[in-house]
């Protein structure tokens, strides 16, 4: 296989939401080609996978410019594994949302712009150029702000303008920081960038653009105290398009902290206690924000902000382990959070409402639903063995190496109280004798679907608890694969090696 | 505001403004020009021919919905962007080019497809834009 299979898993999702454009008002087809297409794209991303598996970093060099002066793209093992998942969440969210979306919200290129989503996550992940990774986040937000308003409810433009907002300050700061690192540096290759930086006299202006980076990549990945745009927005759109963004979102800006701070600015102690004192702050906030909650989806949101707090520990600890624990995390939290919001989608399908007070009994209407709904759940717990379980033990173990005791606290505290919120969920939603109240009129309610609908709906939840069970149970593989990633993201002459092979 | 003198001058104008569009695009290589302003020049000139003689009739010069141009102005870009892959085995968006120039256009090359592919994008987007809002105006 060539080094060109790099950019096709990239291509085939342009490919894609162009093809899905010729077929503007013929929704049905649409959704076919979607599924279908996604289903190809995730063929794609395992070829790509395994092919760097077995033979490491893939590179282009976009229009053949040699790096640093064009565009690099990089597959090592990190970007090949996100690639992997986004395609899985992507195929997910793609048959869930032809079954539980109504045709209102498809009408207006619904499949098309989300296919460009999955286009700037799969490019986000696998660029090796700074600005080209800016390009990238446009494309992501921009797709995502349609995806949030179509429909145009009042609550969706409310949330939408907040989420737009502050996503659009983060980029302004990234853009500033960019260009304080090109004034300095002369180039904004990473590998490139990786062998400048450390030269660079002038340690305060480089201490500058990091913690621009930091702020920028910290309001993407809602972490403290820049996460208030999340809960004001996630709950808004339909659960299909939470999905997604909750999934992936959130985790483009992790997965760009862990490349930037581990890649280029290395060996900054000031960072490192930044990263941990933030992790600890959204462990914390995010838990109590969840505990409050009273409604699925915004418990499901504060629930994505503290869980960031895990990944920015690991990142923070900087130890091999620690590193390994957080690229697990990551693995298992896309999974998870995309089928948490896919499930309150569900819940609200079943009931009506995503309120607690208006939920109740869905145990006794559909055990076996029910049981393949808490599956996640405990998951996200992290109750050995499921996926949740692993990546804490690895950053207890970290945390105990490094003595940073309050960073164990806060991961017990953070796990604990992620329990209480999943125990007094289920209680409400699951178990409690729900009060009657008057069905709605012109709601499709889960009863009534055809049985074809509802598998559409099913089946997706259904592939992504496999998933998480599979990254439980073989969490041996998992974790061979995030020791890898962190051997490669840890020895940096490895990745500015493939980039530039002449030096 | 219908003026004859408008209308008399849009007729002359449509053709020639499309006709320094094309010039601009092709003008874009090495000097200032492009497909994105070519694009938009293009686009200028419909626009001009439909304040002069309304809505109606531009749609009816232009046959089918502008909104159909930009998955295809995307499509040819993507194209011309994905044959070095099909036929080289280079990388995405490497020039190809044909060896000798042809005259008035230039040497030829899958840069210039790209640029023709992003012109006929944003003529489409621009005409979509402006023809939804003076639509529901």
């Amino acid at each position: 296989m060539t080094q060109q299979f790099l950019l096709y898993p990239l291509l085939w999702q342009l490919f894609l939401s162009i093809v899905l454009m010729f077929a503007w008002r013929h929704i049905q087809i649409q959704k076919i080609i979607s599924i279908v297409g996604s289903a190809i794209g995730v063929g794609l991303s395992v070829a790509l996978f395994y092919e760097v598996w077995q033979n490491g970093t893939l590179v282009v060099q976009a229009a053949s410019w040699k790096a640093p002066f064009g565009i690099s793209f990089v597959g090592d093992m990190l970007a090949a594994t996100l690639v992997l998942l986004t395609s899985i969440a992507g195929l997910a969210v793609s048959s869930y949302s032809a079954a539980s979306l109504i045709p209102a919200r498809l009408r207006f290129g619904y499949f098309s712009i989300f296919h460009f989503l999955i286009l700037g996550l799969t490019g986000a992940f696998l660029t090796g150029d700074i600005f080209n990774l800016y390009v990238w986040f446009e494309i992501i937000i921009i797709s995502s702000f349609v995806l949030i308003t179509l429909g145009g409810e009042k609550a969706q433009i409310e949330g939408a303008v907040k989420y737009f907002t502050l996503n659009f300050l983060a980029s302004i700061i990234f853009l500033t920081a960019i260009a304080v690192l090109y004034g300095l540096a002369g180039s904004l290759n990473m590998a490139d960038l990786a062998i400048l930086i450390p030269q660079i006299e002038n340690r305060g202006l480089v201490e500058v653009a990091a913690i621009l980076f930091l702020v920028a990549f910290g309001i993407k990945s809602a972490v403290f105290p820049l996460y208030f745009w999340l809960p004001a927005s996630y709950h808004t759109p339909p659960s299909a398009i939470a999905a997604i963004f909750g999934g992936l979102l959130t985790k483009v800006g992790v997965y760009a902290l862990i490349r930037f701070f581990s890649l280029m600015f290395v060996e900054d102690v000031l960072l490192d206690q930044i990263l941990m004192v933030i992790a600890i702050l959204t462990l914390i906030s995010g838990g109590l924000g969840a505990m409050v909650q009273t409604n699925v989806r915004k418990v499901f949101s504060y629930l994505i902000i503290c869980h960031i707090g895990f990944m920015i520990a690991g990142l923070g600890m900087f130890t091999e382990l620690a590193i390994a624990g957080a690229v697990f995390y990551l693995i298992h939290d896309i999974v998870v959070k995309t089928n948490l919001f896919m499930i309150s989608g569900l819940i609200y399908r079943i009931k009506g409402s995503n309120r607690f007070k208006e939920l109740g009994g869905i145990y006794k209407e559909y055990p076996k639903l029910s049981l393949m709904m808490i599956i996640p759940m405990f998951s996200l717990i992290g109750i050995p063995p499921l996926s949740g379980f692993w990546p804490k033990v690895s950053l207890i173990i970290a945390s105990f190496d490094t003595q940073s005791y309050f960073i164990l606290a806060a991961v017990i505290f953070a796990s604990f109280i992620t329990l209480v919120v999943v125990a007094k969920l289920w209680a409400e939603v699951f178990w409690k004798e729900p009060d009657k109240f008057p069905k709605k009129n012109h709601f499709l309610y889960f009863k009534k679907m055809t049985l074809a609908r509802k598998l559409q709906m099913i089946l997706p939840i259904m592939m992504l608890t496999g998933v998480s069970l599979y990254l439980g149970f073989g969490a041996e593989n998992i974790q061979q694969l995030s020791m890898r990633i962190t051997s490669e993201l840890m020895n940096t002459d490895f990745y500015i090696n493939a980039v530039l092979p002449n030096n | 505001m219908r003026t004859l003198i408008l209308k008399t001058a849009s007729d002359y104008l449509l053709p020639i403004l499309l006709l320094f569009s094309i010039f601009i695009l092709l003008r874009g290589h090495y000097l200032p020009g492009g497909g994105f302003v070519g694009g938009l020049m293009a686009s200028i000139a419909f626009v001009l021919h439909a304040f002069a003689n309304g809505l109606k009739d531009t749609k009816k010069l232009l046959k089918f919905h502008p909104g159909f141009l930009m998955p295809a102005g995307l499509l040819l870009s993507f194209l011309s962007g994905l044959l070095p892959v099909i036929l080289q085995d280079a990388a995405f968006m490497t020039g190809l080019w044909l060896e000798n120039p042809i005259p008035v256009i230039g040497s030829i090359g899958t840069a210039l497809f790209f640029d023709v592919g992003v012109y006929i994008v944003v003529l489409g987007v621009t005409l979509t834009i402006i023809f939804t809002i003076s639509e529901s105006a």
